[in-house]
């Protein structure tokens, strides 16, 4: 086995080449390169954190932006309700004052007329009276040869129609 | 005829290259020899690995992916076992990581095609004793840096009944020596066991397929389909031995961290 075989020969260049080689390792590789890569890895993990966190923040925000939103849209919502009731109320309140002054005209209007027909039928009354106790001053000068004066005639007919 | 004698052992010899072998720091031999020059390799495709990915854009291509992966991976198991304060260790249990994964790798390439030969430097004890002694030096240096003497009280396990500590102490000093060896030793003998059965069976696909028709289907067929089962086999082994030599790593850098 060379190993045994050359160990006394070999040993001091062995263990003196490892460590200059191993040492070249450490020192160049180790303590040279490895740092840049693990700051390397650990910036992209810290990065790659934040942007998450970046990212959950923003989520957050738009869901309080959502809210907000929809609060807003409910809070206009329930106004325009309250503007469209306001105003029917307002329509059936005019409609009902337009109602009412219709009403008292056509009350008026109705007054009136049933005065002017009891007018109209008093004067019409009137004229019967005369002309019935004309024809009556008529008949009994023609039957009788009466000759009655108006007065008495008119007195005669008003007391009949009185009773009629 | 090309008689068919593979010595299974002989990957692991060590050679010199470049005419180094009088290199010497002190006495002692540093020649470069084919393990260092594998060493290397697996340092430079590491290094390149790594660079390709450390571009810190924040979306990440495919090869930025991959080794922020490798990182993630690692920096899980920190925090999974040692929590928050294991992110201090990630360079160290990292490089262990990526050298053992790339090493173990590099030796499996099928570089013999183009007349190359892969080296497994991790199936050495030499290496891998030297990683398995650089982290329990560290677990040491860590756990007596943050609790002093009470470091010793990871050896009394919670709840011990007082005449049980004499008892109990020493075995659990011993349970925590024996980590370097068991670390070092398992990571070499899992590489070596692996390279040494492939070359095994090869030599049986070689040797049969000259010895006849006969036992070209007997032993040469059943041999190599074997072999297709075992290099994917070793190719889960060297991630796994990577990531058990990370992984105890970081058990032990808990114990110290943390006691228990």
């Amino acid at each position: 086995m060379p190993q045994i075989e050359q160990l006394a020969t070999t040993y001091s260049s062995q263990v003196f080449w490892l460590l200059v080689f191993f040492g070249i390792v450490f020192f160049v590789i180790g303590r040279g390169m490895l740092p840049k890569v693990v700051s390397t890895m650990d910036g992209r993990d810290k990065q790659i954190a934040d942007d998450l966190a970046a990212a959950e923040a923003a989520r957050a925000a738009a869901d309080a932006e959502e809210e907000a939103w929809r609060v807003q849209a409910n809070k206009q919502r329930a106004e325009a309700q309250a503007v469209i009731a306001a105003a029917k109320a307002d329509a059936a309140k005019a409609t009902d004052a337009k109602l009412a002054t219709a009403s008292a005209r056509i009350d008026e209007t109705v007054t009136a007329a049933e005065a002017r027909i009891a007018a109209a039928r008093a004067a019409a009354l009137g004229e019967v009276e005369g002309v019935a106790a004309e024809a009556a001053q008529d008949i009994a000068s023609r039957l009788a040869g009466l000759s009655i004066p108006a007065a008495e005639a008119q007195a005669a007919v008003k007391g009949v129609l009185a009773n009629g | 005829m090309a008689e068919g004698k593979v010595d299974p052992v002989h990957q692991f010899t060590i050679e010199t290259l470049f005419g180094t072998d009088h290199w010497s720091i002190g006495g002692y031999n540093i020649a470069f020899t084919n393990s260092s020059l594998w060493m290397a390799i697996t340092t430079v495709v590491l290094l390149v690995f790594v660079a390709g990915g450390a571009k810190r854009e924040l979306v990440p291509g495919r090869w930025q992916m991959a080794v922020e992966g490798l990182t993630g991976f690692v920096d899980n198991l920190l925090q999974a076992n040692i929590g928050k304060a294991g992110r201090k260790y990630l360079p160290y249990v990292f490089s262990l990581f990526g050298f053992i994964l790339f090493a173990n790798m590099l030796g499996l390439l099928p570089l013999a095609l183009v007349g190359v030969h892969p080296f497994t430097a991790t199936s050495h004890f030499t290496v891998t004793g030297v990683l398995a002694i650089m982290s329990f030096a560290i677990v040491l240096g860590v756990g007596f840096a943050k609790h002093g003497f009470h470091f010793f009280s990871l050896f009394v396990p919670h709840g011990t009944p007082v005449p049980m500590i004499p008892i109990i102490f020493p075995i659990e000093l011993i349970s925590f020596m024996v980590r370097p060896f068991s670390l070092g030793l398992r990571l070499f003998v899992a590489m070596m066991a692996g390279h040494v059965l492939l070359e095994v069976l090869s030599g049986f696909v070689i040797s049969g397929t000259n010895a006849g028709v006969g036992t070209f289907f007997l032993a040469a067929v059943p041999s190599f389909v074997l072999m297709i089962g075992i290099c994917a086999l070793e190719l889960l082994v060297a991630g796994i031995q990577a990531y058990v030599f990370a992984l105890l790593t970081c058990v032990y850098l808990n114990d110290a961290e943390n006691l228990h």
